[in-house]
C-alpha cells in the first residue's frame, strides 16, 4: 500500500496548519507557502490521475484497518479526475488572490484556502459515507471563513444566509446517514452497494427514504432548483477568488450524486427505480431555465454570473439524470468546462467592480473604466464559454449533453429548454456586457474620469491596466477551457472510460472489500483495547 | 420506549423546523440547535435501542450495543457544536454591521452594498 492516495488530503492540512501557526504575521511567506503547496498539489493530482488512467483503483486504508470497519480512501478514475480539476482550478485562483491583494484584506486567507482544498480533496477521495460528511463539514467550515473574508455588511448578511442554509443541509445529511445505517448497518460505500442490493423490495421503505434524503442533500450542495436559493447571494457577495474556488463546490454535490447513484443505488436497482426520471430531470430542467432567466434579470454583474453558475449546474444535471454511460461522460465534460467558465467570469467581475468605484458591479452605465479593453475582452471570452457559443468548450459541452439525452423520455422538453435557455443566456450576457463596457462611453462624453475617484479604499488606481498576475490567472483559466476544446477527443475518451468504470462497479467493490488489512479480533487482546465499557449503559 | 424516543425526536424536529422558518437570526439559530439535538438522538438510536449491553468487544459476551452510532454521534456533536458557534459569531457580525438581525436580504439590497 502506498501513501500517495492520502497525500492530497494531508498536504493542504499540514500547509494550512503551518500557515496559520508559523506565517500568520508574514503575508509574503504565507503566499509562498500557499502557492508552492498548490503547485505541489497539482503535481500530486497529475500523478494520481496518471496512475488511475489505466483503470487501476487504488485503495488506501487509514490506520491499515480493513474495509467495512476501517475508513478507506479510494482513487478511481472519477475521484482522480475531480481531484485534478480542483488542483487545476486552485492554481490560478491563488495566483489571482495574490495578484489582486484580496488575501491582504482580511486574515488567514491562505490557511482557510488550504483547509478548503483539504475538504474538497477528501470529499472526492473518500470511500466512506460518514467520512464524506466529515469532509463536507471541513470544506464548509473553511468556506464560511472565506465567504466573509474582508467583511462588510452585505457580505456578512449573505454569509449568515449561506451558513444557515448549509447547516440545515448538514443536518439533513446526518438524518440520511442515520437512516442508511439503521437500514443496512454499514456506511462504507462499497459495503453499502452490496447490502442495498440485497434488501427485500417489500421492506424497502426506509432505504427509499434514505435515498431521497441523500439526493436532497446533494441537491442542496449542487444548487438544484428548489434548493438553489443560497447560491446567487453568497456567490455574488463572496470575495472574487473565493467565488471562483466555489465553482468547484457545486461540483462536489454533483459528484456525490454521480458516485452514490452509480455505486450504491444504481439505476437498475428496483428499490429506487424512477427517482431520476421523476425528480432529478425536471428539477435539472427548471434549474437551467431559472438560472438563465436569472442571468437576464440580474441587476448586478456578480449576481448575473452567479445565476449562470446555477444554470450550468442545471445543464450538467440534465446529462446526469439520463444516467447512461454517455450521459455521465457528457456531464463530466460539462463539469470540467463550467468550473473554468464560472471561475473566469467571477474573476472578471472582480476586475469590473474594482475599476468602477462605488457603482461597483451594478448594471448602470457610468464612466468607462480605464484599462477596460482587456477586461472587456476577458468578459467577452468568458461569456462565450459560459453561453456555449462556438468555438469554445461550452459549445462542445452543450452538444454532448444534447446528444446524451436523445433517448430520455423528456427528450423534447430537454432540447427545448437547453436551446431556449442558451438564447436567454446570450441575451443576458450581451445586455450585461453592453451596459458595463459600451454604454459607459456615451455617458462619459464631456467629463472623463471624475466619478471614479469617489471610490472606496480598495479601488485600484483607475488608470492602471489590470495587474499582470490577475490577467495571467484569468488567462490560465481561459487556456484550460481552450485546452478542453482542442483536446476534446482524448478528454472525451478518458471521460467515457471513467463513466464505463462507474457503471461496472464490481472492481471497485472487490478492491475495497477484499483488500486485506488489520481486522478486529475478538476480545481485549485486539489492537483497539482503548476504552472500558462506558458507565452510562449501567443503571 | 421506542415510541417515547421517536416522539421526542419528532417534536424536537418539528420545533426546530418551525423556528428555522422565522425571520430573525436568533430563533433560526435556536431552531438549528434543536434540529441538531434531534439528529444526534436519531443517529444514536440508528443502531437500535439496547439495554444493559456491552459496547466494547469482550470475551464471553454475546449481546452488544452497537458501538458505531456512538462514535458517529460523538463526531456529529462536535461538528454541530463548532458549526453553531461559527454561525453565532457570523450572525453577530451581521447584526452589528447591518443594524438588524433579519435573515433575508431587504428588497433593495440586490447586489453588493458598497462596503466591500
Amino acid at each position: 500500500m502506498t501513501h500517495w492516495t492520502v497525500l492530497p488530503v494531508v498536504l493542504p492540512a499540514m500547509l494550512g496548519a503551518i500557515i496559520v501557526l508559523a506565517t500568520r504575521f508574514h503575508l509574503s511567506l504565507a503566499r509562498v507557502f500557499s502557492m508552492a503547496g498548490t503547485l505541489a498539489l497539482l503535481v500530486l493530482a497529475l500523478g494520481l490521475f496518471w496512475r488511475a488512467s489505466d483503470g487501476t483503483i487504488s485503495l488506501y486504508q487509514l490506520g491499515d484497518w480493513a474495509a467495512p470497519f476501517g475508513i478507506v480512501l479510494v482513487a478511481d478514475r472519477l475521484s482522480t479526475l475531480m481531484v485534478l480539476l480542483t488542483a487545476l482550478l486552485a492554481v490560478p485562483v491563488v495566483l489571482y488572490a495574490i495578484g489582486s491583494g484580496w488575501d491582504a484584506r482580511g486574515r488567514h486567507f491562505h490557511a482557510l484556502f488550504q483547509f478548503q482544498l483539504m475538504g474538497i480533496m477528501g470529499a472526492f477521495l473518500t470511500g466512506d459515507a460518514f467520512n464524506l460528511f466529515v469532509f463536507f463539514e471541513i470544506l464548509l467550515i473553511a468556506s464560511y471563513g472565506l465567504m466573509i473574508h474582508a467583511g462588510g455588511s452585505a457580505r456578512l448578511r449573505a454569509g449568515t444566509q449561506y451558513v444557515l442554509y448549509n447547516l440545515l443541509g448538514s443536518t439533513l445529511f446526518l438524518f440520511a446517514l442515520g437512516t442508511i445505517y439503521a437500514e443496512t448497518g454499514t456506511l462504507n460505500m462499497a459495503d453499502l452497494a452490496v447490502r442495498v442490493a440485497a434488501i427485500d423490495p417489500d421492506a424497502s421503505a426506509g432505504i427509499r427514504v434514505a435515498s431521497v434524503l441523500l439526493l436532497a442533500v446533494f441537491a442542496i450542495k449542487a444548487a438544484i432548483l428548489p434548493l438553489h436559493f443560497w447560491l446567487p447571494g453568497s456567490y455574488a457577495e463572496a470575495p472574487a477568488p473565493v467565488a471562483a474556488l466555489f465553482a468547484i463546490m457545486t461540483k462536489v454535490g454533483a459528484y456525490g450524486i454521480i458516485r452514490f447513484y452509480t455505486l450504491v443505488f444504481p439505476p437498475e436497482l428496483s428499490l429506487t427505480n424512477g427517482l431520476f426520471d421523476t425528480w432529478l430531470l425536471p428539477a435539472a430542467l427548471l434549474t437551467l431555465a431559472i438560472g438563465m432567466i436569472g442571468v437576464l434579470g440580474a441587476r448586478e454583474v456578480g449576481r448575473l454570473v452567479a445565476f449562470s453558475a446555477v444554470g450550468s449546474m442545471g445543464m450538467m444535471l440534465i446529462a446526469v439524470a439520463a444516467f447512461t454511460p454517455q450521459g455521465i461522460a457528457a456531464a463530466l465534460y460539462y463539469a470540467v468546462h463550467s468550473t473554468f467558465a464560472a471561475a473566469v467570469l467571477f474573476l472578471v467581475v472582480d476586475l469590473v467592480r474594482e475599476r468602477r468605484g462605488e457603482v461597483a458591479g451594478r448594471l448602470d452605465p457610468t464612466n468607462p473604466m480605464q484599462g477596460g479593453a482587456m477586461v472587456a475582452g476577458a468578459y467577452f471570452v468568458g461569456a462565450i464559454i459560459m453561453c456555449g457559443l462556438p468555438p469554445l468548450s461550452g459549445f462542445l459541452g452543450k452538444l454532448l449533453v444534447m446528444d446524451a439525452v436523445r433517448d430520455v423520455a423528456w427528450f423534447g422538453w430537454a432540447w427545448a429548454v437547453i436551446l431556449a435557455s442558451s438564447l436567454v443566456a446570450i441575451v443576458g450576457f450581451s445586455r450585461g456586457g453592453s451596459e458595463i463596457f459600451w454604454k459607459s462611453h456615451e455617458v462619459a462624453i464631456g467629463h472623463p474620469g471624475e466619478e471614479t475617484e469617489a471610490g472606496e479604499r480598495n479601488v485600484a488606481d483607475p488608470a492602471a491596466p489590470p495587474a499582470v498576475m490577475q490577467m495571467v490567472a484569468i488567462g490560465l483559466l481561459i487556456a484550460a477551457s481552450v485546452a478542453a476544446t482542442v483536446f476534446a477527443g482524448p478528454l472525451q475518451r478518458t471521460l467515457m472510460a471513467t463513466s464505463d468504470q462507474l457503471f461496472a462497479p464490481e472492481p471497485y467493490i472487490s478492491t475495497v472489500m477484499e483488500t486485506p488489512g488489520k481486522t478486529i479480533t475478538h476480545g481485549y487482546e485486539s489492537a483497539e483495547g482503548d476504552a472500558p465499557p462506558t458507565p452510562d449503559e449501567e443503571h | 420506549m421506542e415510541f417515547l424516543v421517536a416522539s421526542a425526536i419528532g417534536v424536537l424536529t418539528a420545533a426546530g423546523i418551525y423556528l428555522v422558518l422565522r425571520q430573525r437570526t436568533f430563533p433560526v439559530i435556536i431552531g438549528i440547535s434543536l434540529l441538531t439535538y434531534a439528529v444526534n438522538a436519531f443517529l444514536f438510536i440508528s443502531g437500535r435501542l439496547t439495554l444493559n449491553a456491552a459496547p466494547v468487544l469482550q470475551d464471553g459476551v454475546s449481546h452488544y450495543a452497537d458501538p458505531l452510532p456512538q462514535a458517529l454521534v460523538l463526531t456529529a456533536i462536535v461538528i454541530s457544536f463548532g458549526m453553531t458557534a461559527v454561525v453565532v459569531i457570523i450572525a453577530l457580525g451581521s447584526w452589528l454591521a447591518c443594524q438588524d438581525d433579519l435573515v433575508d436580504t431587504p428588497p433593495d439590497g440586490d447586489g453588493p452594498g458598497g462596503a466591500r
